[in-house]
């Protein structure tokens, strides 16, 4: 199977790969471990047993959890050339027109019927089917697919992909932020490859992988944290290349205002080595400490390439996406923004918003200052049956975005001789 | 209907993978800031200071900003006074207040492709930034990505996409009047972003994007989109992508979405995104008298609220995404 030249490999999915697993609109982040089961949708199976396939492929849970690739031609079932009614005024709605039992559908299932023969058979056995009309038949079909299948598509990671997931299963983890919202703070920063971005969220680090995704791996991106580490599970979901990762650095907030101030201290301070003769016994402790030296060190460095990154205060985006409320936020870390850059704030709730436009607007140093929230609304499309769906997702969030301004009027290096050349014009 | 039978031709000015001449670009490996450097400010890449050439918004007030060509010796006429481009601007940092000759100022801003949206001359119905967010999010659009679009329009999407795909992704755009497909060329020069995009001046419908199998994403904004999918298909990737119909009317997104099935199109998805601005503004609220009482001493409460415009924009139209799988 595998060629010396597969044109194929980098479309095919490798152990230690971060997926997401699909079926219909259901999502689900999991890394390709060997051995390691997955659960998705009440059912346990082995994603590494899809190793080797293509991405996008579809399988079929097979017994035992294996995963086998399912035929596309599979997919279709025969819905063509039935008998069909033209209303549903005969129709009782009785509950006994199917004639299977769930014990008969669980022994077909026992059997090892694949979901299609099932709901064939459920067809079959169903009294009023043929007095449907095909629409009807449609969507009973559909609905029995939506419960019998027993298929799962691995897709390889996307901001789009996730949003959508985290949207759908923890809505609770990213502030409930719906994907279009998410889609509008990405484009409103600006964000493109190259630039300095300075992130601060609590959405389980999807926020942030979004903004790595954008920029591709060049540029820099800079977390700012609350607390004691930066949360990133999100960002491992996204399967980054490894020297995405050398984009990324992080800052712990508790340290924003002695940067401000100039006050913070990043250089090297080794405490004086402690020569002399450890005892034998003393040599675990001594390698422990080394190694936490080592950690510390580790960290002081990572602290200092992100103050340096930021002192200069010349970043070009700003995203908000927490939990915190954004007013604080928003004005402590504006002031690491040049001038003429978009900044962009999400909050679930409109009011701590509202708060940040009078503050900004008091301040000073911004333009362009918007309140916004969208409305999506999906629709189903097919022949004489297109509508919008029928539930549509209440709540996204609020946006609010602007653009930095210089705060004082900054003296231009040629400003003085022009000045002289417009006074001596006036003469 | 038509007229005449729009030729192809090809508007390539460079080769579309090397970077323009000064620009090194290469993925974050060297500095430690890892920014590509660009001679100049472009609409995919910052600069501080404001330069000759260069494309910036003056900013004059809420809802008031236009688009200004800095040229050394230049002026530009406000209702605050004239700008002189080589005193007041050039060498300047973007984003500064500069005073005009009666008094009054403005603030000069880098430009962005959202700016740009909003400030453009209008050859064609544009699209908006909430429909351009929606649609680089669900296209999956990111560095290095190469996409098609038609018809190119004012070329309001056409500098999103720049934005996003830049510096190693490419941009074929496709517009079937020969104006608009000259004067596109010219602001992606302008722009200082032409070694990113290819236009051609073709009928999508009939003679496709002009490339094939190297697409990752193809966006139509046509009037008759279900024309143009299998040139879309053709166009994409051998191992799949992403396509995106924009198109006002449900008529033309129901056989849309046939013929992307009869395509072996999957995962069709049709939505409409709608903005709301809220306007955030204090309003008082007269309090009751109901006779004497200490203990209500005001006579009214500020509120500090956001209110919705009287009318808001209620349709641009309906966004359908769709994948295609590997074939």
């Amino acid at each position: 199977m595998a060629d010396n030249v597969d044109e194929d490999s980098p479309d095919r999915i490798k152990a230690g790969d971060y997926v997401v697993l699909k079926r219909g609109d259901i999502f689900k982040a999991v890394q390709i471990q060997p051995k390691k089961k997955a659960m998705f949708e009440k059912q346990w199976f082995l994603p590494d047993t899809a190793v080797g396939q293509l991405y996008g492929s579809t399988f079929d849970v097979a017994p035992g959890g294996i995963l086998q690739p399912r035929k596309p031609k599979d997919t279709e079932g025969s819905t063509d050339a039935n008998e069909a009614g033209t209303d549903n005024r005969h129709i009782l709605d009785d509950g006994k027109s199917q004639k299977l039992t769930r014990d008969d559908i669980e022994i077909l299932k026992g059997q090892g019927l694949k979901d299609q023969e099932i709901i064939q058979q459920l067809v079959d056995n169903s009294s009023t089917f043929r007095d449907k009309t095909k629409y009807a038949q449609d969507k009973y079909i559909k609905k029995k697919k939506k419960k019998y299948e027993n298929t799962v598509t691995i897709l390889r990671p996307s901001c789009r992909i996730l949003a959508m997931m985290y949207h759908g299963r923890e809505p609770g983890k990213i502030c409930h932020m719906r994907y279009d919202m998410l889609a509008q703070m990405l484009t409103l920063a600006n964000i493109h490859a190259g630039s300095k971005v300075l992130v601060f969220e609590t959405c389980a680090g999807l926020v942030l992988g979004s903004v790595m995704e954008r920029m591709g791996g060049y540029g820099s991106v800079i977390q700012m944290f609350p607390g004691g580490g930066p949360v990133r599970a999100g960002v491992e979901s996204f399967g980054f290349p490894a020297h995405f990762h050398d984009t990324l650095h992080e800052f712990p907030i508790c340290h924003v205002n002695a940067l401000l101030a100039g006050t913070l201290d990043t250089a090297c301070k080794d405490p004086p080595a402690g020569r002399g003769q450890c005892p034998y016994f003393m040599f675990f402790f001594y390698f422990q400490a080394q190694e936490r030296k080592v950690k510390l060190e580790e960290k002081r460095k990572k602290l200092a390439s992100a103050a340096a990154l930021l002192e200069g205060r010349n970043a070009d985006g700003l995203v908000i996406a927490s939990r915190f409320h954004p007013c604080p936020v928003l004005l402590g870390l504006i002031q690491f923004l040049s001038p003429s850059r978009p900044f962009v704030v999400y909050s679930q709730y409109k009011e701590p918003l509202i708060e940040c436009f009078t503050k900004l607007k008091e301040r000073g140093g911004t333009v362009n200052l918007r309140l916004t929230d969208t409305w999506l609304r999906r629709y189903q499309v097919l022949p004489n049956r297109t509508h919008p769906l029928l539930l549509m997702s209440g709540a996204g969030g609020f946006i609010l975005s602007g653009t930095t301004v210089a705060v004082d009027d900054s003296k231009p290096a040629n400003s003085q001789r022009a000045e002289e050349r417009i006074s001596s014009c006036l003469v | 209907m038509r007229g005449t039978r729009a030729r192809a031709t090809a508007f390539r000015s460079r080769h579309p993978r090397l970077p323009a001449n000064g620009c090194s670009v290469e993925p974050a490996q060297t500095s430690r800031d890892r920014r590509p450097t660009v001679l100049a400010m472009s609409f995919v890449e910052y600069s501080d200071l404001i330069q000759d050439g260069d494309v910036a918004i003056v900013y004059l007030g809420p809802e008031s900003m236009m688009p200004v060509k800095v040229k050394q010796g230049a002026q530009t006429q406000t209702r605050y006074g004239v700008i002189r481009h080589s005193s007041d601007l050039i060498g300047r940092r973007y984003g500064s207040k500069v005073t005009c000759s009666k008094g009054g100022w403005v603030y000069v801003l880098h430009m962005t492709p959202e700016l740009w949206t909003v400030n453009l001359p209008h050859r064609t119905q544009i699209l908006y930034t909430t429909d351009i967010a929606t649609i680089t999010m669900m296209l999956e659009l990111k560095p290095g990505a190469v996409v098609c679009e038609s018809g190119t329009g004012s070329g309001s999407l056409s500098h999103a996409i720049l934005r996003s795909i830049a510096p190693s992704g490419h941009l074929h755009t496709v517009e079937f009047h020969q104006q608009r497909a000259e004067k596109a060329e010219e602001e992606f020069k302008e722009h200082r972003v032409d070694r990113l995009v290819t236009v051609r001046n073709q009928d999508v419908c009939k003679d496709g994007f002009g490339v094939t199998g190297v697409a990752d994403a193809v966006f139509l904004d046509i009037p008759s989109p279900w024309e143009a999918v299998r040139h879309a298909k053709a166009a994409m990737k051998r191992q799949g992508g992403r396509v995106c119909s924009f198109s006002p009317c449900i008529e033309q997104v129901q056989k849309t979405c046939e013929a992307l099935v009869d395509q072996g199109f999957e995962e069709l998805s049709t939505l409409e995104v709608l903005l709301r601005v809220h306007d955030v503004r204090t309003v008082y609220l007269p309090l009751p008298d109901f006779g004497p009482d200490e203990t209500a001493p005001q006579t009214s409460v500020a509120l500090k609220t956001t209110t919705l415009p009287r009318e808001m924009p209620g349709h641009t139209g309906y966004l359908t995404f769709a994948t295609k799988p590997r074939t």
